[in-house]
């Protein structure tokens, strides 16, 4: 068992007069997909942008080792800790190609694994990320990451929104990054949980409600009722 | 029709300036959400720097010290003052306010309140003829000046991975950092950029008026604002066309109407833009 | 005792304020001349003028969270439109007065239905651009009726005697006291009434407001021509005050100065743009009278109240009313605790 690549201990967040995080803890494992799970409005994407330093917040994040609460953003990013945004956030009006260039962090960015794995982005290079599907968008957000080397993604809901098909390949996509990198990521689709994450963390009301192996919480129906209000036979395909 | 040539020449002069004003000023709001009451600060510093140095170093020299000294007022605006106060846009503003008032006050102890006469090539005095009309050559200086900083800009965000991340930056900062760059260097670019526009303005402007005086800024920083609303807030282009057209609105009906009323109309036309487009001619939403 | 005390001081305040003309006290360093000095009488009504005119844009500013960068169009179409009024058609003062303060109501009115129909930034940009218009058109003097950059002297022949000559000065003061104690009420009223708490809701969070029922529309409108009536009320008094209209009054400085002033004070609390106004306008007074006596800059206002004002957004945060609030949890927490 090596150490955790994250460990979060004691996070909160207070926005607005509103105590959204109260205390968080849990780690990420330094291998395969930690999936981070609860219902709407818990608190998920906040802790995310928190770990980020894109929003203040209070308590211990250790990076691999490292305590880096308080970093600024864009040197955490520099670090590895690589970042696939809620809603993809591509640039509209810049092109495919001008957004991916823009993601370049090293001398020599891995297209090749770019392009053997979005074949499509190479083809749309010259159009207009606003004008793409969201699938397409998508593929840009990961895309982004994957140019440059990777010691944790976080990933936030990379299939919401999407066509059944897309949600399939993004998902296999995923599969193939996380044989590599370890992986937080942030899904309310169960059948991706089930097939990607080893570990997973319930959020409840800013606090942790459950942790341990993915497939004990899916296996457990009376437990993902009442963690995720739905029944776990709902990811079942 | 020689008068519609002047008209047309001079109103392109005009817009020349309030383009080279109004696209600084929409970079650093679209940029760094900053409304900026100092721009009219930056066009004074590079106009009396280009006065002070031209009796010493010559008129190139001193149009080249000029525009260097309003791009280091910007950049040192932006990391003294700006930065410090984070995302506080209203903050932000407020002191702006303060320096620009601040700002005025101290040019005018150090050169007084009153005009001074400001120097200018000889070739750019003369007069020639289109189409029968008389243009004086210094409208030309104004629309060649403005055409080639369009152009150098547009390049400049087109081709270079500074203006690729300024491009991104209006449209989403916080995906910038999170691509890991430092945005906050793109926010001191930009301020430079806008402040050596703003001081090239002045320049010329000095030039086309043969005069500079310590409020001279202010006035034109007004007009450049509607043009960047009426552009749209972080839009090169949106600041030149809608500058052409306030510019040349301004002159016809300055000229065809009463006095004053080419002001008005502006100004009416700013009214119409905004309730029939929040959004402004081109660009992001101005609600932000 | 103090605590018993604290809700009478600002009658307090207005009392000796009331009673301050008949003073003879003379404060040097403070003020050139006695306490009911011409000189001083007409400075401190200036200063309470201002005072009336931050508190009354702090409502927009502070309470409402709308940044108008053309509130002097309203103060000075009650300026011009009394003056005028006045001076070029002879109408009796309170007549004229109230003429000019209704008009200007109607045209904030007018305006704000346009400008409130965009929000944020656009906002500001829009109410500076309306009051360059106005600026422009004083400075254009159409028909003869604004005398343009000259500004408009008060015919004083049109004015109740009272209101005329150097010994009459303290009427005036006592007329710039009356008009603050209005705006005062008027704001105080506003911020108890539910009025003030939905702007202040608004100010804070606009969907909250629109989701219970209420249009931020019409509420920040009412807010609007409420504001720039009482700029109007401000206008026609200065113009008394001053003895005529310059058209500075109508300048997007002056707007830029009524910023700097609730500011200064702490935008949005109770006393602060009152204070803050009433302290920009003795500065700038005083640090003129002083200007040539200072070297360098410090000669000139602006330089002075630019400056400190850019160190106030720094260092105090909230303002005056910031700071006293910061001394007195400093005074509260050195008290030995009993029991």
């Amino acid at each position: 068992m090596t150490a955790p690549i994250l460990r979060v201990a004691g996070l909160s967040v207070r926005l607005g007069g509103s105590h959204i995080l109260q205390g968080v803890t849990f780690d990420v494992a330094a291998t395969g997909v930690t999936a981070l799970l609860g219902r709407n409005g818990v608190g998920k994407t906040t802790t995310l942008r928190a770990i980020l330093g894109e929003i203040p917040a209070e308590g211990g994040v250790e990076y691999d080792g490292v305590p880096v609460l308080g970093r600024r953003t864009h040197r955490l990013i520099r670090d590895g800790l690589a970042y696939v945004p809620e809603d993809r956030c591509v640039f509209a009006g810049l092109t495919v190609a001008e957004n991916l260039r823009l993601a370049e962090r090293v001398p020599n960015p891995d297209y090749r694994l770019v392009h053997e794995l979005f074949p499509e982005l190479e083809a749309r290079a010259a159009q207009r990320a606003g004008t793409l599907s969201g699938g397409q968008q998508q593929m840009v957000a990961v895309a982004r990451v994957l140019l440059n080397p990777n010691r944790l993604l976080l990933v936030d809901e990379p299939t919401k929104g999407l066509a059944p098909a897309v949600v399939t390949s993004v998902a296999a996509v995923l599969g193939r990054v996380a044989e590599r990198v370890p992986v937080l990521l942030v899904e309310q689709n169960l059948a991706v949980v089930r097939k990607l994450a080893t570990d997973a963390i319930v959020l409840e009301a800013g606090r942790v409600a459950w942790q341990g192996r993915a497939t004990d919480l899916l296996g457990d129906a009376e437990a993902t009722r009442s963690l995720l209000g739905v029944g776990s036979t709902a990811g079942r395909h | 029709m020689s008068t519609v040539v002047l008209l047309t020449l001079t109103g392109l002069g005009l817009a020349a300036l309030y383009f080279l004003i109004a696209s600084g000023l929409s970079l650093v709001f679209g940029l760094a959400g900053v409304l900026n009451f100092a721009h009219g600060l930056f066009l004074s510093v590079g106009a009396y720097a280009t006065w002070w140095a031209a009796p010493h170093w010559g008129l190139p020299a001193a149009v080249a010290f000029g525009v260097a000294a309003a791009a280091a007022t910007g950049a040192l605006v932006e990391l003294v003052l700006i930065r410090p106060l984070y995302t506080r846009h209203t903050e932000q503003v407020l002191v702006t306010v303060g320096l620009s008032l601040a700002g005025v006050a101290l040019l005018q102890s150090l050169w007084g309140a009153d005009a001074r006469i400001f120097p200018r090539p000889a070739w750019a005095a003369e007069v020639t003829g289109v189409l029968g009309a008389s243009v004086p050559v210094d409208r030309y200086l104004l629309i060649g000046a403005a055409v080639l900083v369009l152009l150098a800009l547009l390049a400049f965000l087109r081709f270079t991975r500074y203006g690729l991340i300024i491009r991104a930056g209006v449209e989403n900062r916080a995906m910038v950092s999170a691509l890991g760059i430092d945005v906050r260097i793109a926010f001191t670019l930009v301020f430079a950029i806008g402040g050596a526009l703003a001081g090239l303005a002045g320049i010329l402007g000095g030039m086309y008026f043969s005069a500079i005086s310590p409020g001279q800024g202010a006035s034109l920083l007004i007009f450049a604002f509607i043009v960047v609303v009426i552009g749209g807030l972080g839009s090169v282009t949106g600041s030149a066309i809608a500058a052409v057209a306030v510019g040349l609105l301004q002159q016809f009906v300055n000229y065809y109407g009463a006095p004053g009323a080419g002001d008005v109309s502006v100004v009416v036309l700013l009214a119409a833009v905004l309730l029939t487009r929040p959004a402004g001619v081109a660009g992001k939403v101005a609600t932000a | 005792m103090t605590a018993r005390l604290k809700p009478f001081a600002p009658l307090l305040a207005l009392l000796v304020a009331a009673v301050l003309p008949w003073s003879t006290l003379s404060v040097p360093g403070l003020f050139d001349g006695a306490l009911n000095s011409p000189g001083t009488l007409q400075l401190l009504a200036v200063c309470l003028v201002f005072g009336g005119l931050a508190l009354g844009y702090d409502l927009l500013f502070g309470r409402a969270g709308l940044l108008s960068f053309g509130h002097a169009l309203h103060v000075a179409a009650g300026a011009y439109g009394v003056d005028i009024l006045v001076s070029h058609y002879g109408w009796p003062l309170w007549s004229a007065a109230l003429t000019a303060v209704l008009a200007a109501a109607v045209l904030a009115a007018l305006l704000g239905s346009v400008a409130l129909r965009t929000s944020g930034i656009a906002f500001s940009m829009v109410t500076l651009a309306f009051a360059q218009v106005a600026q422009i058109t004083v400075n254009r003097d159409p028909g003869g009726l604004t005398g343009g950059e000259e500004g408009l002297p008060m015919r004083t022949s049109g004015l109740p005697a009272g209101l005329v000559g150097v010994l009459n000065t303290v009427n005036l003061y006592w007329l710039a006291l009356a008009f603050l104690t209005v705006v005062v009420l008027v704001v105080h009223t506003i911020d108890r009434a539910p009025l003030g708490r939905t702007l202040i809701g608004l100010r804070d969070d606009e969907r909250r407001i629109a989701v219970l029922g209420l249009s931020p529309y019409r509420l920040k409108l009412v807010a609007f021509v409420t504001a720039g009536a009482l700029a109007a009320l401000g206008g026609v008094t200065y113009a008394l005050v001053a003895g005529g209209v310059s058209p500075h009054i109508a300048s997007s400085e002056l707007t830029l100065s009524l910023i700097v002033m609730a500011v200064l004070g702490g935008a949005g609390t109770r006393w602060g743009a009152l204070l803050g106004g009433i302290l920009y306008a003795y500065l700038d007074q005083r640090l003129a009278r002083l200007g040539g006596g200072l070297p360098g800059p410090f000669g000139q206002p602006l330089f002075v109240l630019g400056t400190l004002f850019i160190l106030a957004v720094y260092f105090v945060p909230g303002g005056l009313a910031g700071l006293s609030r910061r001394w007195q949890t400093l005074l509260g927490s050195l008290k030995p605790r009993t029991g």
